[in-house]
């Protein structure tokens, strides 16, 4: 199947010269859940502005649903929702107007029927003829996602849905986000929160300065994190790792005083105890056992680092 | 075509008019009613008349004008610069429309708004004199031509305001003068020579005497002239517009 976004070479330079998009590359299969993953100012909402034609790109192509984003940009533009990162709403409209509003500026025939379903769907239901100055927070921020989606579109952009919104909140919207997927709907969320990414997403595309460091399925990426080190504090300094435990592939410290084991957190065995037991066997004393676990956030602190 | 979005952007933009029917009419009404009482009344009374109609009456196509002008650009400017203000335009930009249909939605709504209004004017003049229209098309013909090209220019301030003083500037500074020194409660002939001359160089002055023109058969200038001058001032707007629209000024990054 083709992907369903397909950004090439995407280079974005503003006027003041600033260079916010460095050539991306990147693919978004239909029916999936994409988080761009990065710090505040790595590009992530220049990156979805030329895609939904908010920005005009310096140079490269995009593709959606095989049209040209900017050639055939109505063909292309139906397809998206867009939900922004501000909440941007007029505070005395009400729900159910500005839900129609954006149903029709995208080209779609009044359907209230559709409108209501989707404000129901987002617990506003009570809420259509309420004003959006009236709405609490997480409110106004569902409302944002009922206009984006008035339309049916087949691809929804989340820019920061959670930014600044409570714990409680945020598991609500992941919820909201796994439904729509299920509905078929193929999602690009953007987020500098690098749980919501684990939570919801399944790959994962990391940003910074402007360039895709990594794009990976998520359940590899933590395959990747699942690995942990077992460090084992000797009593008493050692010269070489024994023989008998040569199989553990063991790394002794320069001091000789500790040996450094990996494991895997998921794999059926994770041969902790065997290792303890041949080292109690060996003779070794233990002086004390630390257990240390990549995180996520430390693969991504080190590629950030890494283009600093 | 994107026939849905202009008639959301229209149906939109006028349900904000509806939403605010009481101030968006009375005040406007109010503001008549108080230039018939000074103009009309306390300083009508001691004018005999002008090019043979009563000062009251003689005002009225010129007040109808200032409404409508200082509304058509206020409306339209403000139609397209509160979603810049508050972030919504984000919708709009990436919505399958492109900029003329943008423009119909817009434009269109601030034009009927402002054609609503300057009929409440008309009908309220009726309450204090006496008004009657020789040339009703011709009437209508201007009165329509002038609330669209002036919400085109009301659609362009609002494009190139940066904030709610520019938004203010255009029509406080260059509108209501001109509008004012166009002779909306005076005939040029009533000028000294040099000043009648001064008077040909301001745009507004044509409208306003062709619309006089529609309503007692006589005017400053030719009327065709005014068409023509209404006529070039629309083109004028609308090449503006093509051109924002060629460039993205001040809308997309």
């Amino acid at each position: 199947m083709p992907p369903i976004v397909k950004v090439s070479g995407l280079r974005k330079q503003y006027d003041s010269g600033f260079e916010a998009l460095k050539g991306v590359d990147l693919e978004i299969e239909e029916g999936e859940i994409i988080a761009l993953l990065g710090p505040n100012g790595a590009g992530k909402t220049t990156l979805i502005s030329a895609i939904c034609g908010i920005a005009v790109p310096t140079s490269g192509t995009i593709t959606v649903g095989g049209h040209d984003a900017i050639r055939d940009y109505r063909a292309a533009r139906e397809l998206i929702g867009l939900v922004p990162q501000e909440i941007n709403l007029e505070p005395f409209e009400r729900v159910q107007n500005t839900v129609r509003f954006s149903r029709g500026v995208f080209g779609k025939s009044p359907n209230e029927a559709y409108i209501q379903d989707i404000l129901a769907q987002l617990s506003l239901g009570d809420k259509a003829r309420a004003r959006v100055r009236e709405l609490s927070g997480g409110m106004k921020r569902r409302v944002l996602i009922a206009k984006a989606l008035s339309h049916e579109p087949r691809i929804l952009f989340l820019d920061e849905p959670t930014a600044g919104v409570d714990v409680e909140l945020r598991k609500d919207m992941w919820e909201v986000v796994r439904k729509l997927k299920e509905n078929g709907v193929t999602i690009i969320l953007t987020t500098h929160y690098i749980e919501e990414a684990e939570a919801i997403a399944d790959r994962i595309a990391v940003i910074n300065n402007g360039e895709i460091l990594l794009v990976q399925d998520k359940d590899e990426l933590m395959r990747q994190m699942g690995r942990k080190q077992l460090r084992i504090d000797l009593a008493e300094s050692i010269g070489q790792v024994p023989e008998s435990l040569a199989e553990f592939a063991l790394t002794l410290s320069d001091d000789g005083r500790s040996l450094t084991y990996e494991y895997d957190t998921r794999a059926d065995r994770t041969g902790i105890t065997t290792l303890l037991a041949k080292m109690q066997d060996t003779g070794l004393k233990l002086a004390d056992l630390q257990t240390k676990q990549s995180s996520l956030e430390e693969i991504f602190v080190g590629l950030v680092k890494e283009t600093a | 075509m994107n026939l849905q979005a202009i008639r959301a952007i229209f149906v939109f933009e006028m349900s904000r008019f509806f939403r605010s029917l009481i101030q968006s009419l009375i005040s406007p009404v109010i503001s008549t009613s108080l230039y018939f009482v000074v103009f009309g009344a306390a300083i009508g009374s001691r004018i005999d008349q002008v090019e043979g109609v009563s000062y009251g009456a003689f005002i009225v196509p010129g007040l109808v004008m200032l409404t409508v002008m200082t509304q058509a650009t206020s409306n339209a400017s403000f139609g397209i610069y509160f979603p810049k203000f508050i972030g919504t335009v984000y919708e709009i930009l990436s919505a399958p429309i492109n900029f003329i249909e943008i423009t119909i939605g817009y434009v269109g709504a601030a034009a009927v708004k402002s054609l609503f209004i300057g009929l409440m004017i008309l009908a309220t003049s009726t309450l204090f004199v006496d008004v009657s229209i020789a040339h009703p098309l011709a009437m209508i013909a201007f009165l329509l031509l002038t609330c669209l090209s002036f919400a085109l220019l009301g659609f362009i301030i609002g494009i190139w305001a940066g904030n709610f003083e520019q938004l203010q500037l255009i029509p406080l500074l260059v509108i209501t003068p001109l509008v004012f020194l166009g002779g909306s409660f005076y005939s040029t002939s009533m000028l000294p020579p040099f000043w009648q001359k001064v008077s040909l160089l301001n745009p507004v002055h044509y409208l306003i005497s062709g619309f006089r023109w529609s309503f007692f058969g006589q005017a400053d200038v030719p009327v065709g002239v005014s068409l023509v001058a209404i006529a070039g001032f629309t083109s004028l707007c609308l090449l503006t517009i093509w051109w924002i629209f060629r460039t993205g000024w001040r809308l997309r990054q």
